[in-house]
């Protein structure tokens, strides 16, 4: 019988599943097997079920911050601070006429908003919570990350092809583009990290648990913000939130490919995407802001939960941020941005992270972890530093080259389309795109 | 214990209905969709044989990786190929595209 | 019959059906959405082989890569909004003969070779596969393991890549 100290209350989710498995084991007297299957079957509702209930606590929180951000309240008449707002959103969805679009196809119309939702969910499986407490501990978990995104990318194709209708097929095929163009610097830059892990002496440098002990001198974002800047950066585009929200913007797309769905199949669109927006920022926590790590956690590993918890909120507050704040941007601006800005950036930070971190580990053994992070730190500076100046010249380049073939008496959209193909970093796309015709 | 034949019957299976596949339909990307499954096959066959006989050493799985980077080349030139007919000949039907017959 | 061959057959019988599916189903989108069905029946075999990296690389792959790529090419490449009447050209019954002899021959190919034994797992070898990771990535760039095969197939996915975009782009 495992023993209740004070020890186990710290560590109180260990020691349940401790209790649990001695009860079934022992107590019942159920073989191995049935014990380790219901302890799984377990594991996976009570994740599923914290993950699932998230997306009702942030839409609130979206929505009350974001209204905030325009200079008004939001809601705020369903409940105290319009806490309720979420569960009257429920009902409202639940309410409505369940439609299937003649000359759908009834089977993957219905199963696309699931797919979408189980898509993220499997996710959740391998976020490590604390020390001890993680769904599926597998080798590789970085890589099943990208392949279940690869998942939700299906389902967004196959939602906008059987709705049986032309903006619907359109918005999905933008969808897909965008989808499958910003995975390959995402993926890129998610194997920086791993590289770092591996220098730190984690033993599989891909798992997520891995990754969270590794940090436990330096958080990653120190010794490679490069990366964790590309990383947040393709996951917003992943999420196909703004500023990359081309694909489901009413005034654009109408509504891209969702615009059959209504009711609960809708509710089931926008539960996935909250739920995959703070995936990401649980994720970005994870790989780059130390996950559990904290002060104290090692004594009473519940503090990890509360940790976690708490970066990822900050890294959501970041993406309402962002949300508000930058212009939507155009689709053909935003492959070339991914093409020919993210992918060469990303590259470049893999080798140049690669090559240092070997360096380091030939030359200077002793350096341990906080000083391999500084050195990686000082060489990512240098490459920012780098990119920008190449930028800034280029950008330079192209308005001079602008503004000799317009003369200075045209400064209207023939000017700022050169120079939106000459520059490609964030903000002055986006202050190009201003210029486009988005609202 | 899985018996290494069981794998190799799923994978002779697979091999044998994906070869099916592309003998007997007429779309060109149906025919596309039969060759992937044969290429999962091989790979069944391969990841198999690896480990049940040299579990320790490592090239069953370089073999396996090197044939999923020629399968995603392949699927993707064939792909592009098939667009790119589409556009020439409004059609994606394998019968229709005899130009070469004698 | 231990659990593992339980779960062996029942993703094995799932595969096969998919992949049958997928050969006679006259809707072509749907035949693609039985293929991603049959691509993760064989990602869940390698699991079972404990080839991890392996599985995840063919979610990855086949299933977030290719199959996306034969939706698109599909959905791009119909002719008008209703599908082909007829899926299957004039010759599958001999395919279909072709086929099962394949098979055949191919289960039978054992019995073939005089000296063959059935290699049988020892148990000892699930130790030692775990580093499996380090090990792929060390064997894929050391000059006397498998480098060259590994810049080959880099070389062949520039030329693919090249030759697509050539191909399928837009001629201005």
């Amino acid at each position: 019988m495992p023993e209740f100290t004070l020890q186990s209350l710290g560590d109180l989710i260990v020691y349940l599943g401790d209790l649990l498995r001695f009860l079934l084991g022992v107590q019942l007297g159920l073989p191995e097997l049935v014990v380790g299957l219901i302890m799984n079957l377990l594991t996976v509702v009570i994740v599923a079920t914290v993950a699932l209930l998230i997306p009702v606590f942030t839409i609130w929180l979206e929505r009350k911050v974001a209204g905030r951000f325009q200079d008004r309240l939001g809601p705020n008449r369903v409940g105290p601070y319009g806490l309720l707002q979420s569960i009257a959103d429920v009902v409202k969805l639940l309410g409505k006429e369940d439609i299937t679009p003649a000359g759908a196809d009834k089977v993957v119309y219905n199963l696309a908003p699931l797919l979408s939702v189980v898509s993220v969910i499997a996710i959740w499986a391998v976020i490590p919570f604390g020390p001890g407490m993680i769904g599926a501990d597998i080798d590789v978990g970085i890589l099943y990350v990208v392949a279940i995104s690869g998942l939700g990318t299906i389902a967004i194709k196959m939602g906008g092809w059987s709705s049986n209708n032309k903006f619907a097929l359109l918005g999905a095929f933008r969808t897909v583009a965008q989808l499958v163009s910003y995975e390959v610097p995402m993926i890129v830059a998610l194997l920086i990290p791993v590289i770092i892990a591996s220098g730190f002496g984690a033993r599989h440098p891909m798992s997520m648990q891995e990754i969270v002990i590794a940090q436990g001198n330096v958080w990653f974002i120190i010794a490679a913000p490069l990366a964790a800047l590309l990383f947040f950066a393709t996951s917003i585009a992943e999420i196909g939130r703004a500023p990359f929200d081309l694909l489901e913007a009413e005034s654009e797309i109408v509504a891209g490919f969702h615009i059959e769905y209504t009711g609960m199949k809708f509710g089931m669109w926008m539960l996935g995407e909250f739920l995959h927006a703070f995936t990401i920022c649980v994720l970005t926590a994870v790989i780059f802001l130390g996950g559990w790590q904290g002060p104290g956690v090692n004594q009473w590993p519940m503090l990890g939960i509360f940790y976690l918890f708490a970066k990822s909120f900050f890294m959501y507050f970041v993406v309402i941020w962002v949300r508000s704040t930058l212009p939507r941007i155009r689709i053909d601006h935003l492959l070339s941005f991914n093409w020919k800005f993210l992918v060469p950036v990303s590259l470049v930070a893999l080798v140049v992270t690669a090559l240092a971190q070997k360096a380091m580990a030939e030359w200077l053994p002793g350096i341990g972890d906080v000083g391999q992070a500084v050195g990686l730190f000082i060489v990512n500076a240098i490459l920012m530093f780098a990119i920008v100046e190449f930028i800034r010249r280029g950008a330079r380049e192209a308005r001079a080259q602008a503004e000799a073939e317009h003369g200075s008496g045209e400064p209207g959209s023939g000017a700022h389309d050169e120079v939106s193909h000459g520059e490609a970093s964030p903000g002055e796309a986006a202050a190009a795109a201003t210029h486009a015709p988005a609202h | 214990m899985i018996p290494l034949s069981w794998y190799l019957t799923l994978a002779a299976a697979l091999f044998a209905i994906g070869l099916y596949g592309v003998l007997a339909r007429r779309n060109a990307v149906a025919i596309l969709m039969g060759v992937e499954l044969m290429i999962n096959a091989v790979i069944i066959n391969l990841v198999a044989f690896w480990r049940y006989l040299q579990p320790t050493g490592i090239s069953g799985q370089v073999f396996a990786v090197i044939v999923f980077a020629v399968a995603a080349a392949e699927a993707s030139v064939g792909l592009a190929l098939i667009i790119s007919i589409y556009r020439r000949r409004n059609s994606v039907v394998a019968e229709e595209m005899n130009l070469l017959k004698w | 019959m231990d659990i593992s061959q339980i779960i062996f057959l029942i993703v094995a019988t799932a595969t096969l059906i998919s992949a049958l599916m997928v050969v006679t189903t006259r809707n072509l989108v749907h035949g693609a959405l039985w293929l991603i069905v049959a691509l993760f029946g064989v990602a869940v075999v390698f699991v079972l082989l404990e080839a991890g990296f392996i599985a995840v690389v063919q979610v990855v792959l086949f299933i977030g890569a290719i199959a996306i790529l034969i939706i698109f090419a599909m959905m791009l490449t119909r002719r008008a909004l209703s599908d082909e009447p007829h899926q299957t050209n004039s010759q599958w019954p001999i395919s279909a003969l072709v086929a099962a002899a394949s098979f055949v021959a191919l289960t039978g190919l054992t019995s073939f070779l005089p000296d063959w034994q059935w290699p049988s797992l020892a148990a000892s070898d699930s130790a030692q596969l775990s580093g499996n990771l380090q090990q792929l990535g060390y064997a894929l760039v050391q000059p006397n393991q498998f480098a060259l095969p590994f810049q080959v197939a880099s070389v062949l996915l520039i030329v693919a890549l090249i030759g697509a975009v050539a191909v399928a782009g837009e001629k201005k």
